[in-house]
C-alpha cells in the first residue's frame, strides 16, 4: 500500500471568471522508502501539491489518502491528530526555536507526540547522531550555520518515526555543497523506509530523488520513471 | 545524425534548391554549425538514395529536392526522440528546437519536454554514482561527476527557460487574439 495515494486530485480556487484551476486531475503514488522530486514552474502547482499531501488544504476533486486513509473522512481533530504523527514538513526556512537548543527543538516534537522529555530527549540525541549531528545537539540555533540548521529542521521533522516528508525547496537559501547535504539526508531517511516528497526548482537536488515528475498549469506533463540500472549510466540507455 | 534531419525540417515546409537548403541552415542556427555546400549535396544525395527525399530538374536544369512521406516520418521520429547524450557536443539539441519551431511539423513544448525527462534521467544516474563516489575519496572521480551534473543542469534550465518563452508567447497570442485592442508588450503583463 501507498503511503501517500494522490488520487485524481483537482484543486480550484475562486469561481467564474475568476476561476484559477491550481491542480488538475493528478494521481501520484508514493510508497515506503520512495523519494519523488516534484519540478515545475513558478504558478504549476507544486505547493498546491504538497499542500493537499499534508493535509493543510483540501482537494475540490478526488482523494487524498495517507497509508490508505481518506483525509477527507477525518474531522478536525483527527485529521490534526494524523498529521503530526505521520508527516514531517521541512520548509525553505529551518524555523527552529531561537531560545531551544538544536537537540531540544527535535526533542519538543516528540514531546507533541506524548513522549515523555527524559525519554525524547534521548530519542532526540540518538536521532541527531544517526544522521551526523551528534555534535551540534547542544548549541543553540543562533551558533549554527544555515545547513546545519536545515539539517537539524530535517532531524525534527522525522523525529517519531514518521511515515512521510514533504518538502518545499528546503535547500533555497543553502549554497551548493550544504544543499547536497540536505538531500543526502532525505536519501538516508528513504533508507529507513520513510517517504519523501521534494518540491524544488533545482534539478541537481532532484535529480537525488527515485522518480521526478513535472507539473505545468497544474497538471502532471512527464515524469522519469523509476531508477535505470547501472548499465544505463553516463550514456546510452537513457532514451526510452 | 542531424544535418540530415535539419535538412528534411527545412524541405517539410517545401521543395529548395541545395543552395537555399544552405543558406537557410545557416542562417537559421545563427551559423553556429558552419556547413559547406559539398556537405549539403553529399546528404540530399544520401537523402535521396534511402527514398527521403526526391529531386526533379526545375526549368534551368537545377536540381529541385522534395521531402517524401517516408522522409516526414523519420522527421516526426526524430522530434519523437530524445537527444542521446553522447551525441550532446554537437548542439544536436539546440539544432533540433530550433527546426522543431521552423518547420511547424513538430510540437516544440512536447520536444521540450520529452528532452527534459531523458536530460532529468541522465542526471538522476549522475547523481547516483556520486553518491556512491562520496564515500570513495576519489577525488578526480567526484569532480568529473560534479562537471556531468552541471553540464546536465544547464541543459534543464535552458529547456525550462525555452518552455518559459513558449508560454509566454502561447499567452500574448491568445490575448492578442481576445483584445486586439491591448498593444502586445503589455499584454503578458496583464495576464499574469
Amino acid at each position: 500500500m501507498a503511503v501517500l495515494d494522490i488520487d485524481q486530485a483537482g484543486r480550484v480556487f475562486g469561481s467564474g471568471h475568476l476561476r484559477v484551476v491550481a491542480l488538475d486531475n493528478v494521481s501520484l503514488r508514493v510508497g515506503a522508502g520512495e523519494f519523488l522530486a516534484v519540478m515545475g514552474p513558478s504558478g504549476s502547482g507544486k505547493s498546491t501539491l504538497l499542500r493537499l499531501a499534508g493535509g493543510l488544504d483540501r482537494p475540490t476533486s478526488g482523494r487524498v489518502l495517507l497509508d490508505g486513509r481518506d483525509l477527507a473522512g477525518l474531522d478536525e481533530a483527527g485529521l490534526a491528530q494524523a498529521l503530526r504523527q505521520q508527516i514531517g514538513f521541512v520548509f525553505q526556512e529551518a524555523n527552529l526555536l531561537a531560545s531551544l537548543t538544536a537537540a531540544e527543538n527535535v526533542a519538543l516534537a516528540l514531546e507533541l507526540d506524548g513522549v515523555k522529555p527524559r525519554p525524547a530527549m534521548a530519542g532526540a540525541r540518538g536521532l541527531l547522531d544517526s544522521l551526523g549531528l551528534g555534535a551540534v545537539g547542544g548549541r543553540f540555533p543562533g551558533q549554527l550555520s544555515g545547513g546545519q540548521q536545515q539539517r537539524v529542521a530535517v532531524a525534527r521533522a522525522v523525529a517519531g518515526g514518521r511515515s512521510l516528508l514533504l518538502a518545499d525547496e528546503p535547500t533555497g537559501a543553502l549554497d551548493a555543497l550544504t544543499g547536497e547535504s540536505v538531500m543526502g539526508l532525505l536519501r538516508q531517511r528513504c533508507a529507513t523506509g520513510c517517504a519523501v516528497v521534494l518540491a524544488t526548482h533545482n534539478v541537481r537536488h532532484a535529480a537525488w530523488a527515485d522518480r521526478v515528475v513535472f507539473l505545468n498549469d497544474g497538471r502532471l506533463a512527464g515524469e522519469t520513471g523509476p531508477p535505470a540500472g547501472p548499465e544505463c549510466l553516463l550514456g546510452a540507455g537513457q532514451v526510452r | 545524425m542531424s544535418v540530415r534531419h535539419s535538412l528534411l525540417a527545412l524541405l517539410s515546409a517545401g521543395p529548395m534548391h541545395g543552395y537555399g537548403l544552405k543558406t537557410e541552415f545557416q542562417a537559421a542556427t545563427a551559423e553556429v554549425w558552419p556547413l559547406n555546400v559539398g556537405q549539403v549535396y553529399t546528404t540530399l544525395g544520401r537523402l535521396e538514395r534511402d527514398g527521403l527525399v526526391t529531386a526533379v530538374a526545375d526549368a534551368d536544369g537545377q536540381k529541385v529536392y522534395e521531402i517524401t512521406g517516408a522522409g516526414r516520418e523519420e522527421l516526426a521520429r526524430w522530434f519523437e526522440t530524445p537527444v542521446p547524450r553522447e551525441v550532446m557536443p554537437r548542439q544536436e539539441l539546440a539544432i533540433k528546437l530550433v527546426f522543431a519551431m521552423k518547420s511547424g511539423v513538430a510540437d516544440v513544448e512536447a520536444v521540450v519536454q520529452r528532452q527534459r525527462v531523458a536530460t532529468v534521467r541522465a542526471l538522476q544516474d549522475i547523481t547516483r554514482l556520486k553518491a556512491a563516489a562520496e564515500s570513495g575519496g576519489d577525488m578526480a572521480w567526484l569532480l568529473m561527476l560534479d562537471a556531468l551534473v552541471f553540464q546536465a543542469e544547464a541543459e534543464a534550465r535552458w529547456l525550462d527557460m525555452c518552455e518559459a518563452r513558449l508560454a509566454k508567447e502561447n499567452i500574448a497570442a491568445g490575448m492578442a487574439r481576445r483584445h486586439p485592442e491591448i498593444p502586445a508588450d503589455q499584454a503578458v503583463e496583464r495576464s499574469s
